[in-house]
């Protein structure tokens, strides 16, 4: 799994980083999203998938490859 | 006459506290695009599927500009409180402007400022159960717990003392009910509020502390990069407001509805990792949710296959759009494991709620606690007879009588 977060869209709502604080964060200074991990393990997919999913500003962007 | 010509009265009247009312399934099928008449007697467009309420919310080209000359008024007074206030037009409506306001403000409510707080939030949630507790059964789970914690909260984050609370909590009733005071007492009330934050900011200025409001000031004026002085005053005043009502209302719904069916509270008593996704599915499954969003549509544009003229006035219902099967599987059934909830309470798109970290913290934390304290904790009146704030642009119930 690939990650990309769009920084001129997201509105920093935090949603990501309530969900999966180890892939993402958010930048002390205007809150934006930080990508922590582009390419997460296993382990934190799911989470991933529910963040983007959910991201009030369709800021996040996942591409799917084996 | 078919749904179409038929000009529907909204709010939809509707006396059950926490189901939704008939007409949604309706309007979402037959009338997704469907004119009403406001309490104003203006008229406006109702959406209420979840594809258009999201894609609107997020449409730059639907402002927030009610106070345009020929936008439709929400209350039966001149002025319909805090959406068309002058108040609103200072914060900036969209674009650049509105992304730095959005980003100084913003890095106060970030995920990770609000989880540092969490121990914080709890102790005053402990406290404030306990003191309920002292009082005896039955208790008011709204004004013992609902409506205090995010007052103290946004009060510690603002640094305005929580002892002024009740005074907020008056100001920003008037601004916030739609049809409950006349105009004369919500224009006095925002004077009052005006002066009462214009003297809490002199103070600040003097004596800065290590809240966001000094923080603000530290900043600078708009040369330096920072907000005008109007500018924070008037975004003292919105998060004052917005940390007051909509948080404290959510509370006690949030746990009416976990107990009208007591097999959800004792799924959690069971299982109190489900506390995250319970807290998004109450807001989901939140049928009385308020008035919506109001938007103000400045060129043409097409809404689900129907034109809508420039000057058009569209409320969203969120409300109605969470229920919408075609976004959510069983949507009608609450569901404490649902997963993604891509829910639409707090809006979508580069408005959308700037406190709901915030919100969605101190709403867990409520929970978490309660869930702790007072695993006995029901309601101790039938859910029939819960009954709903009238006329608030943010739905709630009048009290949430509980026993434990
Ligand atoms: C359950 C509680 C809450 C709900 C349901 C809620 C809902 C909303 C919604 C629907 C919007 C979008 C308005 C729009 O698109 O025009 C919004 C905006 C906003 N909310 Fe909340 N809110 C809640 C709690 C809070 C809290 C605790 C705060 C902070 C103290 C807050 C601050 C704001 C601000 C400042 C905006 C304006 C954002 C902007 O224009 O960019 N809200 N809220
Ligand atoms: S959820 Fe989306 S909008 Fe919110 S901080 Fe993360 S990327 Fe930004």
């Amino acid at each position: 799994m690939k990650i990309t977060v769009d920084e001129a869209k997201c509105c920093g709502a935090g949603q990501c980083v309530l969900i999966a604080p180890e892939v993402f964060d958010q930048r002390d200074d205007d809150g934006i999203v930080v990508l922590l991990q582009p390419e997460p393990d296993e382990a934190q997919h799911a989470a991933v998938r529910e963040a983007a999913a959910v991201c009030p500003a369709a800021a996040i962007d996942l591409s799917e490859h084996p | 006459m078919s749904v179409d010509e038929q000009v529907l009265s909204y709010p939809i009247p509707n006396d059950a506290a926490l189901e939704p009312p008939a007409e949604w399934a309706r309007l979402r099928d037959k009338c997704p695009v469907a004119h009403v008449t406001l309490p104003s007697g203006d008229r406006a467009t109702l959406l209420t599927r979840y594809q258009d309420v999201k894609q609107v919310l997020a449409d730059p080209r639907f402002t927030r500009l009610l106070n345009a000359p020929d936008a439709a008024r929400l209350s039966a007074d001149e002025d319909g409180g805090l959406f068309s206030s002058e108040m609103a037009a200072i914060i900036p409506d969209g674009g650049e402007e509105h992304q730095h306001w959005r980003r100084l403000v913003g890095k106060w409510f970030t995920a990770k400022r609000m989880s540092a707080m969490r121990p914080q939030m709890a102790q005053i949630a402990e406290d404030l159960i306990d003191d309920m507790v002292k009082r005896g059964a039955p208790g008011d789970l709204k004004a013992s717990l609902g409506f205090p914690l995010p007052v103290y909260v946004i009060c510690d984050m603002l640094g305005v003392p929580a002892a002024d609370r009740d005074r907020f909590s008056y100001w920003s009733d008037t601004l916030l009910n739609l049809t409950r005071y006349s105009k004369a007492e919500v224009d006095a009330a925002q004077a009052e509020f005006f002066q009462y934050m214009s003297d809490h900011l002199a103070a600040k200025r003097r004596q800065p502390g290590e809240d966001l409001l000094s923080e603000l000031i530290a900043a600078g004026g708009p040369e330096d990069g920072g907000l005008s002085e109007i500018q924070i005053l008037v975004t003292g005043m919105a998060l004052l407001v917005a940390g007051h009502e909509t948080t404290a209302n959510m509370i006690g719904k949030m746990v009416s509805m976990l107990l009208a069916d007591r097999s959800r509270w004792e799924r959690l008593l069971a299982d109190p990792s489900l506390i995250r996704t319970a807290v998004e599915e109450t807001l989901r499954f939140d049928a009385n949710a308020g008035f919506g969003l109001p938007r103000y549509l400045k060129e043409e544009t097409e809404v689900s296959g129907t034109v809508l003229p420039r000057g058009t006035t569209v409320i969203c219902s969120m409300a109605a759009a969470n229920r919408d099967e075609s976004a959510f599987d069983h949507a009608e059934e609450m569901d404490l494991t649902r997963s993604p909830n891509p829910h639409l309470a707090f809006g979508s798109g580069s408005h959308s709620c700037l406190g709901q970290a915030l919100a969605r913290t101190e709403l867990q934390v409520v929970l978490e606690v309660l869930l702790r304290k007072l695993p006995t904790l029901d309601l101790a009146v039938p859910v029939t007879e819960l009954e709903r704030v009238e006329g608030l642009a943010v739905g709630g119930l009048r009290t949430v009588p509980v026993r434990w």
